[in-house]
């Protein structure tokens, strides 16, 4: 079974090598083996949550430990990194899907899929990753391939976004190597497992946290850091922007963020309280930014900005709680929240890039002042975007409901009530702009005849059915029995980090 | 201690022309520049005054000492990363220009808001 690991990087790294000599030959290729590595891909992170638990870890090379210093490269498969694997592959696949029509625009089709799976490659190893150099080298893998994909309509605003965004993304990583050259000159150690369990503290640590703040902030954009993403996400092709949105700035900014401060340094109250306030204010700064946009993939990438707010609120009030010695069973539960917002967010998020994708398909621009009235020519992703909106602005059946209300009630039950009363205005502010996106684009009497008017195709119409669907399936997981297959490992994997340690070391 | 301090300091300089710089390329060497700080300081990580390449030979000495190679491995990968980043970033200068006809950054102002 542990030797099944590698394979979340081998085979998208192999299907880009594939697609770059034989698609160069055979027509549709590239696509074809994208859809297929990202079904297997979506295979196997199922396989691992329905078959194992607990925490795998795979040394490459097999080196053993030399006593108990870890040697080997360690990938190690825990709760959370499973979770991840699942949203990535799933989003992935329908992301890919969608582009087979989408990208006939584009002259250079096959490159699109080649980087597309090296960043599926990139985001896989990254989260699998055991030691902190091997997450730098596949989060610039990762990285890479996004800048090149945002810039791939090679039109001014892409180019433009994709400096902006790689020369900010080129700082946060020399920032991270800087804080990796630091804990290896003060520990002599790369591995997470190994650095866990250093009796290491004081200022070293402050500034170690530091570094790693504000270099995976800046790829997660998290407030004071987040100026790159309006204009990268809203210029990349929509079907990335739904996988930068959707899964890029959770894998390589959310994801490494918490296994960092949760896996390697002792829990501290300073750092879990940064992560929160920090958290709070993107949740309010991205919610208001997003009210005066017009374009519809500029609104809708500030308010991934607000809703992962959301996210880091969750497992921060978790952390919190974690460090001051709080109630257990809050923390989880607000860890819970936090985690089933990320699922959530990457589902409705991709949905709306998707629906966003299509209409400037169908009529060749995105501004919302020059739309209107498209719910009957465009039924299908009027109904889609619909129940995207309403999912992401919490409305009963839908998915976002339920997450953002056990945020809501963790941050009461652990008297954060500030907190609260503001998740639930960002809340409202939510309701409020996708009710104008709403009516700009889908039900205002329309502004031109629609000259240029283009049919959606069935793989993209398929991609966004199958995303509103699951808005709807995913309010499922609040039920104890499927939330224990799915979510509560994750938890755990976060509550009890020195499990970590102990697994990979003993 | 002062290699360390030359060091920080130009990984200042790279932040000073990232932040004041309104040239593409010179932005671009802001960058470079920051790189070569991060890589000179992983590389003073692991120095040892008199140290030699740690290859055991038949001639070296029981007591000889020897850098830590495994900054020099980092590195490596690091400057291979840092290549890849520069030859996009320049790649995306030179598109810029063909599209604007100039290198300045305020006058490549499509994106607001």
């Amino acid at each position: 079974m542990n030797a099944m690991i590698p394979l979340f990087v081998i085979v998208p790294l192999a299907a880009a090598f594939f697609m770059a000599i034989l698609g160069r030959f055979i027509k549709n290729f590239s696509k074809i083996l994208l859809n297929l590595e990202l079904l297997f891909l979506s295979y196997l992170a199922l396989h691992f949550i329905l078959n194992t638990q607990g925490i795998l870890a795979y040394r490459v090379g097999g080196f053993e430990n030399a006593g108990d210093i870890p040697i080997a490269i360690y990938l190690v498969l825990d709760g959370l990194s499973r979770l991840i694997l699942l949203v990535i592959s799933l989003i992935g696949l329908l992301a890919a899907f969608y582009s087979t029509s989408y990208t006939r625009q584009f002259t250079q089709e096959r490159k699109y899929y080649i980087l597309f799976s090296l960043m599926i490659a990139g985001m896989n190893g990254l989260v699998i990753s055991g030691d902190i150099f091997n997450i730098f080298v596949f989060l610039e893998i990762a990285a890479i391939a996004s800048y090149a994909l945002v810039a791939f309509g090679i039109e001014k605003q892409q180019l433009e976004a994709s400096f902006k965004y790689q020369v900010l993304g080129g700082m946060a990583s020399l920032i991270i190597l800087l804080g990796i050259g630091f804990l290896y000159w003060q520990t002599g150690t790369l591995n997470i497992a190994d650095f866990s369990r250093l009796p290491v503290s004081g200022p070293f640590v402050k500034l170690l946290a530091i570094f790693f703040l504000v270099g995976f902030g800046l790829k997660a954009a998290i407030f004071p850091f987040h100026s790159w993403l309006p204009d990268a996400h809203s210029s990349a092709p929509s079907p990335i922007s739904a996988m930068l949105s959707g899964v890029l700035i959770k894998a390589i900014g959310i994801y490494a963020i918490f296994r960092i401060f949760f896996s390697m340094f002792a829990l501290s109250y300073e750092i879990a309280m940064v992560i929160t306030v920090l958290g709070t204010l993107s949740m309010i700064v991205g919610g208001l930014m997003a009210i005066g946009q017009w374009d519809i993939k500029r609104m809708l990438a500030f308010s991934s900005i607000s809703q992962m707010g959301y996210v880091i609120v969750g497992i921060g009030i978790g952390m919190i709680l974690l460090a001051t010695g709080g109630s257990k069973v809050i923390a989880g539960f607000s860890i819970f929240g936090g985690l089933f917002h990320l699922v959530n967010h990457s589902v409705f998020k991709g949905l709306l890039f998707l629906n966003a994708g299509a209409v400037e398909y169908a009529t060749g621009t995105r501004d919302m002042r020059q739309l209107g009235g498209l719910a009957e020519k465009m039924p299908l992703t009027a109904s889609t975007s619909l129940t995207a909106s309403l999912a992401i602005s919490g409305v009963p059946p839908f998915n976002g409901f339920f997450s953002k209300l056990i945020i809501i009630v963790a941050a009461v039950s652990a008297h954060f009530y500030w907190l609260a009363f503001i998740a639930v205005v960002v809340s409202i502010i939510t309701i409020s702009y996708f009710m104008k996106m709403q009516k700009y684009v889908f039900f205002n009497t329309p502004q031109t005849d629609y000259k240029n008017f283009r049919a959606i195709p069935l793989p993209m119409n398929l991609s966004m059915i199958i995303l509103a669907l699951l808005c709807l399936l995913l309010s499922l997981l609040v039920l104890p029995q499927i939330r224990d297959i799915f979510i509560t490992p994750a938890v755990d994997a976060l509550i009890n980090s020195l499990q970590y340690t102990a697994v990979v070391i003993g | 201690m002062i290699p360390f301090i030359l060091c920080f300091i130009l990984f200042l300089i790279g932040i000073y022309g990232i932040i004041t710089q309104k040239n593409l390329i010179k932005i671009i060497i802001g960058l470079a520049i920051m790189e070569y700080s991060v890589n000179l300081f992983l590389i003073l990580i692991g120095y040892i005054n008199g140290g030699t390449a740690p290859i055991i030979t038949h001639y070296t000495s029981a007591n000889a000492s020897f850098v830590d190679p495994l900054p020099q491995a980092l590195i490596l990968t690091a400057i291979v990363i840092g290549l890849a980043t520069t030859a996009l970033l320049l790649a995306l200068a030179i598109r810029l220009y063909r599209k604007y006809g100039t290198f300045d950054i305020r006058k490549i102002n499509s994106l607001k808001g």
